[in-house]
C-alpha cells in the first residue's frame, strides 16, 4: 500500500500577519514556515499506521503545490519519516488550481491512501480535498478524527453536525482529517535531518488550469478597544453590563 | 434562473443556522430578483415548514425519502440534480461539515468558483466579491468569481435571522442516487445537545481550570446561561474535555455572540479561533495575560470562587 500526504506549506501559527502594499498578499519577511498543522498530523498518523501494521505499507509520499519556497518545509516532512517528496512548480491562486495538480499527481503515483488536512491554515477553504475526490472518483471521506487499516480497506471516524459516524470505506480512498486523527505531531530526529537530505525531491512542472476565484484584496481584523475591568469580587456588576450595556444576556 | 439553498436539519428540525441560512439566501434572491428555491433532503417533521415559511421559504424540493445522512458523493449526486433542475446561478449552502464537503464537488462539476465560509452579504454582485475569513481569522479576504454559478458556505452567525412572509409549496424529490462506496456501521449523536458551532453564548475552559473534576461549576454556568461547553487545544489534549470542545486555530473556529474565556491565557493560535466573537469575557487570576487584550469585559481573579458567583448573578438576573 502506497500514502500520499498533501502538504500546504503556511506561515507558522505564531506569526502576526502584516500586509503588503498593495494588500494583495502578506509581508513574508520574518516569517517562518511550517507544514500546515492538520497535515503534519496526516503525516504523523500516516507514519504510525506504518509502523503498527509492519510491512503493509510500503511507501509515504508527501506532495506540495508551490515554488521553490515550499522545498524546507518539503525536507521536514522527509525529516519526519516520508519516503519521498514531489512538488508541483505552480504558485496556486485557489484551491481548484491546487485539486487539479494533485489530480495528475495522483494519476502519475497510483497511491491507495490520499491524506489531506480538512483546511489550510492561510486559505482556510477546506476546499481541496472533496475537489480531488470529485475529480478523482475516489471513495472519499471528509471530518475524519480516526483512521484504522482494516481487511477490506479502512475503518474511519468522522464528525457530522451533531454527531460521529463510523464507517467503513474501501481503497482507493481520499479522507480530509481533522483533529484526533493524531495526539501530537512528530518532530523531526537529528538522525531524520541526516536522512531526509539524500531521499529524493521531485519537481514536475504543472498541468494548465484556469483558477475559478481570485483574492482581490487583504484586510485585517479592527483594534479592539481597551477591556473594561471589573472588581475581582464584582460578578455581579460584570453580569449587569453584559445585560444593559452589551446587551448580549 | 435562481436562488437554491441546502437546508439541513437535524432528527426532522431545522436549527437557527439553518433559519439564518434561509434569511441570507432570501436576501440574496431579491437582491439578485430570482426565485428562491430551498431543498431539503429526509424526513422533516410537519410544524417545520411553517418556520421555514416564515423565514421565505416558497418554492421547496422535497427530498422526503432521501436517507439524511449519506455518503458525500452520493450526496453530492442530489445536489447535482437538484442543480441541473433550477438552474441556480447561487448555490448556498452552511460552512459546517456537510456545506464544507460538498461545495467542493458542485465547484468541480460545473467550473464554479466558491466563496467557503462568506461572512455575510457579498461586498458587491457584479462583480461578485465576498469576504471570508484568512489566515485563521487573523485577516479577511476579499475573493472575487467570475463564473456564472457562484457557491458559497455561510458562516455560522454571521448574517441576522429575519422572519419574512413565504408560502411553502412542497415538490416532491426523488432523483435517483447511485450506491455509495462507503457504509456508515454505526452512528452516535448528540441528541439535544447544542452545538458549539450553533450556540449564541459559549463558556469556554483553559488550563486554569486545573483538573478535569473542576468542571461541574463550568457546565452548571453554560446550562444556566443556555451555553455551550468549550476548552483551549491543552485542555482537550489531556483528555479533561473531548476533542469536538477544542476552539483554536486547530480546533473549531467559532463566532457566538458571547465568549467567555475562564482560566484561558489567550495564545495567538486560541484568539484565532474565537476572535471573531461579538463580545469576549476574560477571568483570569493574571493581569498581564493576553486574553484582556483581546477582551471586552474583564476580572482579575480566581476562576473556583467567581463561577458559582457569575451563576447565582445570572440568576438574579433572570429572576
Ligand atoms: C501549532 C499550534 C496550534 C495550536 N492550536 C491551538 C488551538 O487551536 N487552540 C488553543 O487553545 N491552543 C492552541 N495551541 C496552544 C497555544 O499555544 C496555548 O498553549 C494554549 O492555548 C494555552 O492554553 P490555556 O490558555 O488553557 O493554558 P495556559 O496558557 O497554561 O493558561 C492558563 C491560564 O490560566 C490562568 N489561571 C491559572 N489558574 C487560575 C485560576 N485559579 N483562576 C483564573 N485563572 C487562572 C493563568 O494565569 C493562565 O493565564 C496551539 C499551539 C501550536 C504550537
Ligand atoms: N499548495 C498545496 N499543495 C499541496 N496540498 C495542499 C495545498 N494547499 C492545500 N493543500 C491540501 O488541501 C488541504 C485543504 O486546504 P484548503 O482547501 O486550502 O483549505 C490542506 O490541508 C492540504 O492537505
Amino acid at each position: 500500500m502506497k500514502i500520499l500526504v498533501c502538504i500546504s506549506n503556511v506561515p507558522d501559527t505564531t506569526t502576526r500577519i502584516k500586509l503588503s502594499g498593495d494588500k494583495k498578499s502578506v509581508e513574508t519577511n520574518g516569517v517562518q514556515w511550517i507544514i500546515n498543522p492538520w497535515d503534519e498530523l496526516a503525516l504523523t498518523r500516516a507514519m504510525e499506521l506504518s509502523e503498527q501494521n509492519a510491512g503493509s505499507i510500503q511507501a509515504i509520499s508527501v506532495v506540495s503545490v508551490g515554488d521553490a519556497s515550499v522545498e524546507p518545509t518539503l525536507r521536514k516532512a522527509l525529516a519526519v519519516g516520508a519516503n519521498e517528496a514531489i512538488r508541483v512548480n505552480l504558485v496556486p491562486a485557489d484551491s481548484y488550481s491546487v485539486a487539479v495538480q494533485l489530480a495528475e499527481v495522483v494519476k502519475q503515483e497510483n497511491p491507495d491512501l490520499v491524506l489531506l488536512g480538512i483546511e489550510s491554515s492561510d486559505f482556510n477553504s477546506s476546499g481541496v480535498g472533496a475537489m480531488l475526490a470529485e475529480l478523482l472518483g475516489f471513495a472519499s471521506v471528509s471530518s475524519v478524527s480516526s483512521l484504522e487499516l482494516s481487511s477490506s480497506g479502512l475503518t474511519i471516524k468522522r464528525e457530522v453536525e451533531g454527531g460521529t459516524e463510523q464507517l467503513e470505506c474501501p481503497l482507493p480512498a481520499i479522507l480530509s482529517v481533522q483533529k484526533g486523527i493524531a495526539l501530537e505531531p512528530r518532530i523531526p530526529a537529528m538522525r531524520g535531518i541526516m536522512m531526509a537530505r539524500s531521499k529524493p525531491l521531485k519537481v514536475v512542472e504543472p498541468v494548465a488550469v484556469e483558477p475559478l476565484s481570485e483574492w482581490i484584496e487583504l484586510e485585517l481584523p479592527e483594534a479592539k478597544s481597551a477591556c473594561k475591568m471589573i472588581p475581582e469580587d464584582n460578578a455581579k456588576e460584570l453580569i449587569r453590563l453584559l445585560h444593559e450595556e452589551a446587551k448580549v444576556i | 434562473m435562481s436562488v437554491l439553498v441546502y437546508i439541513e436539519n437535524r432528527d426532522g428540525q431545522f436549527k437557527k443556522n439553518q433559519l439564518e441560512l434561509m434569511s441570507y439566501a432570501k436576501k440574496i434572491s431579491e437582491a439578485t430578483n430570482q426565485e428562491l428555491v430551498t431543498l431539503s433532503i429526509g424526513n422533516v417533521k410537519e410544524e417545520e415548514w411553517a418556520r421555514l415559511s416564515a423565514h421565505g421559504a416558497t418554492r421547496v424540493l422535497n427530498g422526503e425519502n432521501l436517507p439524511n445522512q449519506i455518503d458525500n458523493e452520493v450526496f453530492a449526486q442530489a445536489l447535482f440534480a437538484a442543480i441541473e433542475l433550477v438552474q441556480p446561478k447561487y448555490l448556498i449552502l452552511s460552512d459546517n461539515n456537510t456545506g464544507k464537503a460538498l461545495a467542493p464537488r458542485v465547484s468541480v462539476k460545473y467550473r464554479a468558483g466558491i466563496v467557503s465560509g462568506i461572512l455575510g452579504l457579498p461586498i458587491s454582485y457584479e462583480p461578485f466579491v465576498g469576504k471570508k475569513r484568512a489566515y485563521s481569522g487573523k485577516a479577511f479576504a476579499h475573493v472575487k468569481v467570475n463564473s456564472d454559478l457562484k457557491v458559497l458556505t455561510l458562516s455560522p452567525n454571521s448574517f441576522e435571522i429575519k422572519e419574512s412572509s413565504g408560502n411553502v409549496q412542497l415538490e416532491a424529490f426523488e432523483p435517483a442516487l447511485p450506491t455509495p462506496k462507503t457504509k456508515v456501521v454505526q452512528a452516535d449523536k448528540q441528541m439535544g445537545k447544542l452545538l458549539l458551532s450553533e450556540a449564541d453564548i459559549v463558556v469556554s475552559g483553559g488550563r486554569g481550570m486545573k483538573s478535569a473534576d473542576n468542571w461541574g461549576p463550568l457546565e452548571e454556568l453554560a446550562e444556566v446561561m443556555g451555553a455551550a461547553t468549550a476548552c483551549s487545544r491543552p485542555v482537550s489534549d489531556e483528555g479533561w474535555r473531548p476533542h469536538h470542545e477544542h476552539v483554536g486555530q486547530t480546533g473549531k473556529i467559532i463566532g457566538p455572540t458571547l465568549y467567555i474565556a475562564l482560566g484561558i491565557s489567550g495564545a495567538i493560535q486560541h484568539l484565532a479561533g474565537v476572535s471573531s466573537s461579538k463580545v469576549i469575557v476574560a477571568i483570569n487570576k493574571d493581569p498581564e495575560a493576553p486574553i484582556f487584550t483581546a477582551a471586552d469585559y474583564g476580572i482579575v481573579g480566581d476562576v473556583q470562587k467567581l463561577i458559582p458567583q457569575l451563576i447565582d448573578a445570572y440568576k438574579e438576573l433572570k429572576q
